[in-house]
């Protein structure tokens, strides 16, 4: 028997099959209203707002958003403003007052401030690296795994040479041949080292994808190779390349701190989440709070993220029950 | 082997050229074995299809049978170019698809189709109905994008299913039903030519039926010509008009349905037949099914000569292992690659000459072309 949901029409149901062939499960409504076809973005959206912790996650991301980019007219101090009254008599930092909400740091710097203005920085590494290493990983992976050959050889002997590369090493050379530290280095650098973990995945997974019958389906109905790549085996690596970037918004917040402890990327007082943490270090028993807020910062946006790669992924798997 | 002569391409003189849709010639399909670590190379091959050649008249079906393994997929495939044959031609509406690539080969074959032996694989399971079967449309513009749901609709209708489930994906239906959503998928383009391979072994038995009706009431409204292939040889017998027999790589006998059936010729296609079951307790008491000795040998590794003369009961030294049978017309319309069928005589394979062990009676009933688990031996 039919589930009954396969009846989108009304109750009466005439049963009627193509040959006459009197077939209940094949039955249909003739005056059932048509339905009209949604795209596959639609669906996921229908999908994606029954989640309420993706929402939740989703909420979360504009929020901070809002801070960072608001962050000249919404913080409380200047970021780099030390305050006479923002340390005590014998220069240690001091606790939560109503002029400084989350206290301030060693310098006597707003530590709310300073949060607000990091997250510009730290968000913003945090997405660009990832998406970078993302978009070089997919296409790599995609290119290396689908077309196979010499293709294939190059790309992957290229990664393990990467992934055999001392990342710091590399980043001192870039910047030394760079010579100016910015931001933009960072998210290159992160960028450069993130997609080899992420081509191997991909380029793995397409392997197996594409030998599937429906891939030859597709080529028989005339699909191009790219039709075949972007719109065939890309939403089947929905899961692998958000689980990975989820990961990945973590790792490269708290590496631009290393980054920077090395002179590239931001320089202080500049503030960012991983250098608030990697300054306070030295406090953690007199001022805890210097590397628990940013801390908190940190696990809040990665935590975001993570829901939004939940549902997201969720929503693109058809076969996910719907919560 | 030398490549089969044209004159072999059965028919080729006996009717008229434009006759076939499909016309394949000396088709071979190799696969490399390679070795070594870094640098590969080849040591041998797989000799998947090794010289078959046929024609697929219009409007006909035409089975392709045999064992696992002896090519038949393959074969069927390599017509579609979805595996590049290493050698011979297939002749398609005036161009030979071997030779074409690209956009060009994506245009040729716009109007061949196939169906495929696992509904639940062949589906992309992250598109919708409407996607899946609605692609064509798009890709070949065949219609513009507001009539596309439209004719959705229709190709769903036409397969039997609910034409208001087109925002469904495949994993909501039954295996039938999916293959219905691939028969759907292959119209779509106005096909004339469909490889069906294999489409029922993956059913369920009570649906089998249903899907080899809706492929034969197809066929007469859309005019279509069929490539089926199969290893049931009585499915095969009940919508083909002609059949290929198939044998590692080689087609070894190919005759009108009746003629098959009723006279095979080559001993394989005798011993293949002699091994399915018949549905009557009493008759099936009687029947002594041909039990072949030994293994298919490895296709890597093919037999000199006739390559089915390692188990041929009725092989003559000094011939069939040295020389290779011609696919040759030995009666009118009906084809074999044996050197022992003569003009008035052909080999008669005795029924009965060994004891057919259980083994090989079981192994007949669900896969009518398993003619040989005798040995039960690996060949070390």
């Amino acid at each position: 028997m039919e589930p009954p949901h396969l009846f989108d029409g009304p109750a009466e149901v005439r049963a009627e099959a193509a040959d006459g062939m009197s077939d209940a499960t094949l039955a249909w409504a003739a005056d059932a209203p048509l339905i009209s076809h949604r795209s596959t973005w639609q669906e996921v959206w229908l999908r994606f707002r029954k989640d309420k912790f993706a929402l939740v996650g989703l909420g979360a991301i504009v929020i901070l958003i809002l801070v960072a980019v608001l962050a000249p007219w919404i913080a409380p101090h200047d970021p780099t403003t030390q305050f006479n009254d923002g340390l005590t008599a014998k220069g240690q930092p001091v606790g939560s007052s109503a002029k400084f909400l989350l206290g301030t740091d060693d310098l006597g710097r707003d530590l709310l401030s300073r949060l607000m203005y990091g997250a510009r920085v730290s968000l913003l590494i945090g997405v660009l690296a990832n998406g970078f290493a993302l978009v070089l990983g997919v296409i790599f992976g995609l290119t290396a795994g689908y077309f196979r050959g010499w293709v294939e050889t190059v790309i992957m002997r290229a990664t393990d040479v990467m992934m055999a590369f001392p990342i710091f090493l590399f980043a001192l050379a870039l910047s030394a041949a760079i010579n100016k530290p910015s931001i933009w280095i960072v998210i290159l650098v992160i960028g450069i080292v993130y997609w080899t973990p992420m081509t191997r995945v991909i380029h793995g997974e397409v392997l197996s994808i594409r030998e599937k019958e429906f891939v030859d389906a597709a080529r028989l109905t005339g699909c191009t190779n790219r039709r075949i790549l972007f719109r065939h085996i890309l939403p089947h690596l929905v899961a692998p390349i958000i689980v990975y970037t989820s990961l990945g918004i973590a790792t490269t917040i708290l590496f631009e701190a290393s980054l920077s402890f090395i002179g590239l990327g931001v320089q202080p007082p500049t503030p960012s989440w991983g250098q608030m943490i990697s300054e306070g270090q030295a406090y953690y028993l007199a001022a805890p709070h210097l590397i628990i807020y940013p801390g908190l910062a940190i696990m809040v946006t990665v935590l975001a993220f993570n829901l939004v790669g939940d549902g997201l992924r969720d929503s693109f798997d058809p076969q996910q029950r719907r919560r | 082997m030398k490549a089969v002569p044209q004159s072999a391409a059965p028919g080729g003189a006996a009717f008229m050229a434009g006759d076939y849709v499909v016309r394949i010639d000396g088709l071979k399909v190799h696969f490399p074995i390679t070795s070594g670590i870094v640098i590969q190379h080849r040591i041998g091959a797989v000799r998947a299809v090794d010289g078959v050649s046929f024609d697929i008249r219009k409007g006909e079906t035409l089975g392709l049978v045999g064992e696992s393994g002896c090519g038949k997929s393959t074969t069927g495939r390599a017509i579609l170019q979805l595996i590049k044959p290493t050698e011979g031609h297939v002749l398609y509406e005036g161009a030979d698809l071997a030779r074409l690539r690209g956009g060009a080969l994506r245009r040729q074959r716009r109007k061949m189709q196939m169906i495929f032996q696992d509904p639940y694989a062949s589906l992309n399971s992250r598109m919708t109905l409407a996607d899946i079967v609605g692609e064509p449309l798009l890709v070949h513009k065949l219609r513009a994008r507001n009539k596309r749901d439209e004719r959705v609709r229709e190709l769903l209708q036409l397969v039997g299913l609910n034409p208001n489930t087109l925002n469904r994906y495949p994993h909501e239906f039954s295996g039938g039903q999916r293959q219905r959503i691939g028969i759907a998928r292959a119209l779509a383009v106005e096909p004339n030519f469909i490889v069906c391979d294999e489409p029922i072994s993956a059913l369920d038995v009570s649906i089998r039926a249903q899907i080899i009706n809706l492929l034969k009431e197809l066929q007469g409204r859309f005019d279509l010509t069929y490539l089926f292939i199969a290893h049931d040889l009585s499915v095969v017998r009940h919508i083909s008009d002609r059949v290929a027999v198939m044998y590692l790589g080689r087609i070894v006998e190919l005759a009108d349905n009746d003629k098959l059936y009723g006279e095979p010729m080559h001993p394989y296609t005798q011993a293949l037949l002699s091994a399915v079951p018949i549905p009557d307790p009493e008759a099936e008491e009687q029947r002594r099914a041909v039990v072949l000795a030994g293994d298919v040998p490895s296709p890597a590794d093919p037999p000199s000569g006739c390559h089915f003369h390692t188990r041929c009961p009725v092989a003559q030294e000094g011939l069939c292992d040295v020389q290779d049978p011609e696919l040759r017309e030995v009666r009118s319309d009906h084809w074999a690659a044996c050197h022992l069928i003569s003009a008035d005589d052909y080999p008669h394979i005795r029924a009965g000459e060994r004891e057919p062990d259980e083994t090989a009676l079981d192994g007949s009933t669900d896969d009518g072309a398993e003619t040989d688990v005798s040995t039960g031996g690996v060949d070390w």
